[in-house]
């Protein structure tokens, strides 16, 4: 879900008989759940598309890490701003897991940031979303994280190692972040009638932007065959949306909130809800910048970079100068 | 960008852990930020009662080529491990 429309550079997917000897050797090497590590040979094109799907990952935390931030200091009681404070704190370490394991593919840290600052490379369309008020802090943990852990869970068994256990290390993590949002949103919704509005509020602005956070309908869905060959995608969007919106419609239920979609219900043949899908006529134009908050993103993330390179810097120079007169004292 | 920090491996030895095991790398200027930042990063939730961290061009490791004439002359000496042997009952426990 953190990493939406991530372009494959394939032509489809080959056959047995259309592919080398080395590419047979690969493929029976996930057919067969082995994991690939960093120094194997690997296709090219497992190599681009590993990169670009773990870096979109990573640049989401980073970037999510923005709307939450913008409530530490306003947080309502300081058990919830210590409480947001970890979970963004753990945002951080996230995207450095993903960073890092994206690294042993060749691509170094300072390219993967270049590529986010000057938009070449993508974060999810979710966090151009703005976070109006403290309802929808915890709308985010509950929702958002919520279609995160939807997604990340089958990543675990993903067949790149390095990816597979940055995966495993963030989903022991992500569970906090869900329930942080639960409980929450539950105060609210059981609160006064005015927070209760809030929550129910915060639930019809966030609700459609969540379920975008899969990426496009299947039948859209240009890149996934490939991925799915790979192991890099487990699932397809449709599926993990049909998941997400299963087990989210209880939780609505249990707040007395309503779910903002009037063509919502249980279809017993199906044993899964029928539910409308989100305008992807908004979802393609956030993608390409336009939506609410793309514009105060990157400014924030490159403003954060900017003014960061003199501590860089100075830091590395520092390092440089202690060692050189260590190696001058021995 | 030519002043990247360097990239270290992070190695953690865990509340019950018999040895330090690899976790994860980071990038930082110099081995003391190198500690620090893995403590901010791996070590968030009681993970931890000891850090290693080694700059990550200091690591040598086998060739994944060579994982068969390395390893596989192990598969074939079962008599390297105790219950290769039969011991019988009456010899009590060894």
């Amino acid at each position: 879900m953190y990493a939406q429309l991530v372009k494959s550079t394939g032509s489809g997917v080959k056959s047995r008989e259309e592919m080398t000897d080395q590419e047979r050797d690969f493929q029976d090497k996930i057919d067969a759940d082995i994991k690939i590590e960093p120094r194997d040979w690997m296709p090219d094109d497992y190599r681009a598309t590993l990169i670009r799907q773990m870096g979109q990952h990573a640049h989401s935390e980073i970037v999510g890490q923005l709307p939450e931030g913008n409530w530490i200091t306003r947080a309502p009681t300081l058990e919830r701003k210590a409480i947001l404070l970890a979970k963004v704190q753990d945002e951080a370490g996230h995207g450095l897991y993903l960073y890092s394991a994206a690294e042993t593919l060749g691509v170094t840290r300072d390219e993967l940031t270049e590529m986010l600052l000057d938009g070449r490379m993508k974060y999810s369309s979710i966090f151009n979303y703005p976070t109006l008020n403290w309802a929808d802090i915890g709308a985010v943990g509950w929702l958002v994280d919520g279609a995160a852990i939807m997604n990340q869970v089958p990543l675990q068994r993903t067949s790149y190692g390095p990816y597979s256990r940055a995966m495993v290390r963030i989903c022991k993590e992500e569970s906090f972040h869900q329930r942080q949002g639960y409980d929450a949103i539950r105060k609210m919704a059981e609160g006064t009638p005015a927070q209760k509005k809030m929550a129910q509020d915060a639930l019809n602005r966030l609700w459609y932007p969540s379920l975008m956070m899969f990426g496009p309908s299947d039948k859209d869905s240009v890149h996934s065959a490939q991925s799915m060959a790979w192991k890099i995608k487990i699932n397809t969007n449709d599926e993990l949306r049909q998941k997400f919106v299963d087990q989210t419609v209880p939780q609505i239920k249990f707040l007395n909130l309503e779910v903002p979609d009037k063509n919502l219900k249980w279809n017993a043949k199906r044993g899964q809800h029928d539910y409308t899908d989100p305008d992807w006529n908004e979802f393609f134009d956030v993608i390409k910048g336009n939506g609410p908050c793309n514009v105060d993103r990157l400014a924030a993330r490159n403003k954060a970079w900017d003014d960061g390179a003199w501590v860089r810097d100075g830091l590395m120079t520092h390092a440089k100068k202690k060692a050189a007169a260590k190696m001058a004292a021995e | 960008m030519q002043n990247e920090w360097p990239l270290w491996e992070v190695f953690i030895r865990g509340q019950h852990g018999m040895s330090h095991r690899h976790v994860g790398s980071l990038h930082a200027p110099d081995a003391e930020m190198a500690v620090k930042n893995a403590r901010d990063v791996y070590t968030r939730r009681n993970e931890g009662v000891s850090i290693w961290v080694v700059e990550a061009k200091h690591i040598s490791a086998t060739a994944p080529s060579d994982k068969g004439p390395l390893f596989e002359p192990s598969e074939s000496k079962v008599y390297r491990h105790p219950t290769f042997f039969d011991i019988p009952d009456e010899v009590g426990h060894m």
